[in-house]
């Protein structure tokens, strides 16, 4: 497919600047066994944004999420070319510790994922397990996470109940919370609104509005109103490969690319 | 007339209906009688062992020792604690080698030439008889120890059981839900940080059940500890000497010609069929999950 000159994001002038090129993905080519799934990828993903990758199932967006944060080398089989770095560090150096980095890269997933214990314990499980009991510090973190993630004020009294008695949403909202306990700087977000009513949808959303202020928010979305609605950057994906990549309100308006005007306007995928 | 009255329902039914109601109803029943009829001997068997277990049973039983052959009164509190401290023997060995093994192969290699083959020699273990259990813990302690043991008795009972825990481990693990471990590993959590504080607690009653099942094999069998262990007609002194156990108990005096050590073997199994019971009700209390 269109490994043609790959395309580069131009910022218009009302773009204020992060770190343009704090996420760096340079020919990035990721294999599932002998199954290539990425085609050499490049893109720059610039801090403090939010950025969507849209595209149709199968076509590699949530394969290169999960690579930011190395989650994929759970699965058996898999290898990768070329390089992704952060803030100008390969992530795949071998001075790069896998747990270092997934403290520093926080994640949701599709499905809300608690663990079966209580609210307070879930959002401290990234402390606990970097060694972290001091109460006031967990205290602290509990009541920092849950306020910026907009469920302070729902289960401030049932701290210690099971997170499994929350609802959909809440519970979504509970793992974005664990997400950022251990004070990450980036956010990888994997469909998180996909199993989500619409209102519950909408707290998300705003969440991840508010959220970008602090943190870099990578969002895999099949909802394209959504990712007009949250981010300011959308990267198309097609089979593999990095079709356009541009500022939200030019791909949704006036994409350069056929494939995404299609795409977009669901004439396929 | 009212069978002649027209409904919505009239028309198709009533053509085709009789077999299908009649062929529905036969198996119906067949499947309902099928199910009691499962469930006759398990009652028979219940029903006889308290019949015949119930009149002699008294608190002497826990505390006494066996009479002399030929001679009443006395109990089997001996064949109690010898039986619960073999057990304890058995799961002392294998509980730690069931679990770790099948910790190794379902969360570190699932897909690994060792994963295989500790699953494969596993399941060939479950279908040992028990007796080979027996003779293989008779030729490996008793002929190098020189002595019948109660140590003997818990390494033959430890490979009985060895294969059941490694296995209902590793399906607990299975049921952990993947999303748990992505989770923790998400958070920049360790393998064994993910398995010590979100795989094994949330596993840890599948693997109970598991354990409270190889309790109650260990608790019944007689094969493995007839020439293991063998028999005492005193207390427990220490786990080198021969030792008495409920199963074999029961096998030694039912075949004995004397009236009263036959009711004391159906005590004894009236003892042993309800602590098997309360152990697994016990299991399914405790350890039932909280936060679910």
């Amino acid at each position: 497919m269109s490994t043609e000159k790959n395309p580069t994001l131009v910022l218009t002038d009302d773009f204020a600047p992060g770190e343009v090129n704090f996420i760096k993905v340079d020919n990035f080519k990721f294999f599932y066994g002998k199954k290539e799934a990425l085609h050499g990828i490049n893109l720059e993903i610039p801090s403090r944004r939010v950025t969507s990758f849209i595209g149709p199932s199968g076509c590699g967006k949530s394969t290169l999420l999960r690579n930011f944060n190395r989650m994929n080398e759970l699965i058996p089989g898999v290898r990768h070319e070329g390089d992704i770095t952060i803030h100008g560090t390969s992530i795949f150096d071998p001075s790069v510790e896998i747990i270092a980095l997934r403290r520093r890269i926080g994640m949701v997933f599709q499905k809300s994922n608690p663990f079966p214990m209580s609210i307070y314990e879930n959002i401290v499980y990234p402390l606990r397990i970097a060694g972290q009991n001091n109460r006031f510090i967990l205290d602290e973190t509990v009541e920092r996470c849950l306020r910026s993630s907009a469920l302070w004020d729902e289960v401030k009294d049932r701290l210690h109940e099971s997170a499994l008695g929350l609802s959909g949403g809440q519970m979504q909202r509970l793992c974005i919370a664990r997400a950022i306990a251990s004070k990450p700087e980036i956010l990888l977000m994997d469909e998180p609104c996909s199993a989500l009513d619409p209102i519950a949808t909408a707290k998300v959303e705003e969440l991840i509005i508010e959220l970008k202020k602090d943190f870099t928010i990578i969002i895999v979305t099949h909802n394209m109103q959504q990712a007009s609605r949250v981010s300011e950057l959308t990267a198309f994906f097609y089979l593999g490969n990095l079709v356009e990549f541009d500022e939200t309100r030019k791909i949704f308006t006036n994409p350069s690319k056929q494939q995404t005007e299609e795409y977009i306007t669901g004439r396929f995928g | 007339m009212k069978s002649y009255q027209q409904n919505f329902f009239s028309g198709s039914v009533r053509k085709t209906s009789f077999l299908r109601l009649f062929r529905n109803r036969f198996l119906s029943g067949l499947c309902i009688a099928l199910s009691l009829l499962t469930l006759v001997p398990l009652f028979s068997i219940v029903i006889l062992v308290i019949r015949n277990g119930l009149p002699l049973l008294n608190l002497n039983l826990f505390t006494q020792l066996p009479p002399a052959p030929g001679l009443d009164g006395g109990g089997f509190g001996n064949a109690i604690l010898g039986t619960l401290v073999m057990v304890g023997i058995s799961l002392l060995l294998s509980v730690p080698l069931g679990v770790l093994s099948a910790i190794y192969i379902n969360e570190y290699a699932p897909v690994s030439a060792m994963a295989s083959a500790v699953r494969f020699v596993a399941k060939l273990l479950t279908g040992i008889p028990s007796i080979i259990c027996g003779v293989f813990a008779f030729a490996a302690v008793v002929m190098t120890s020189h002595h019948f043991s109660a140590i003997a008795g818990g390494v033959a009972l430890a490979i009985l059981i060895l294969p059941i825990i490694l296995l209902t481990t590793e399906q607990a693990l299975l049921g952990v839900s993947a999303a748990h471990r992505e989770a923790s590993f998400g958070v920049g959590a360790t393998p064994f940080q993910t398995i010590w504080r979100i795989v094994l607690p949330d596993a840890m009653p599948a693997i109970m059940t598991g354990i409270m099942l190889a309790v109650s094999r260990a608790a019944g069998e007689t094969a493995p500890v007839l020439f293991t262990a063998l028999f005492s007609q005193n207390w427990i002194r220490s786990v080198l000497e021969p030792t008495a156990s409920l199963s074999v108990l029961i096998y030694n005096f039912a075949s004995l010609p004397y009236a009263y050590h036959i009711k004391l073997a159906w005590s004894a199994s009236l003892v042993l069929v309800t602590l098997v019971t309360l152990t697994n009700i016990l299991a399914q209390v405790i350890f039932s999950p909280k936060h679910r």
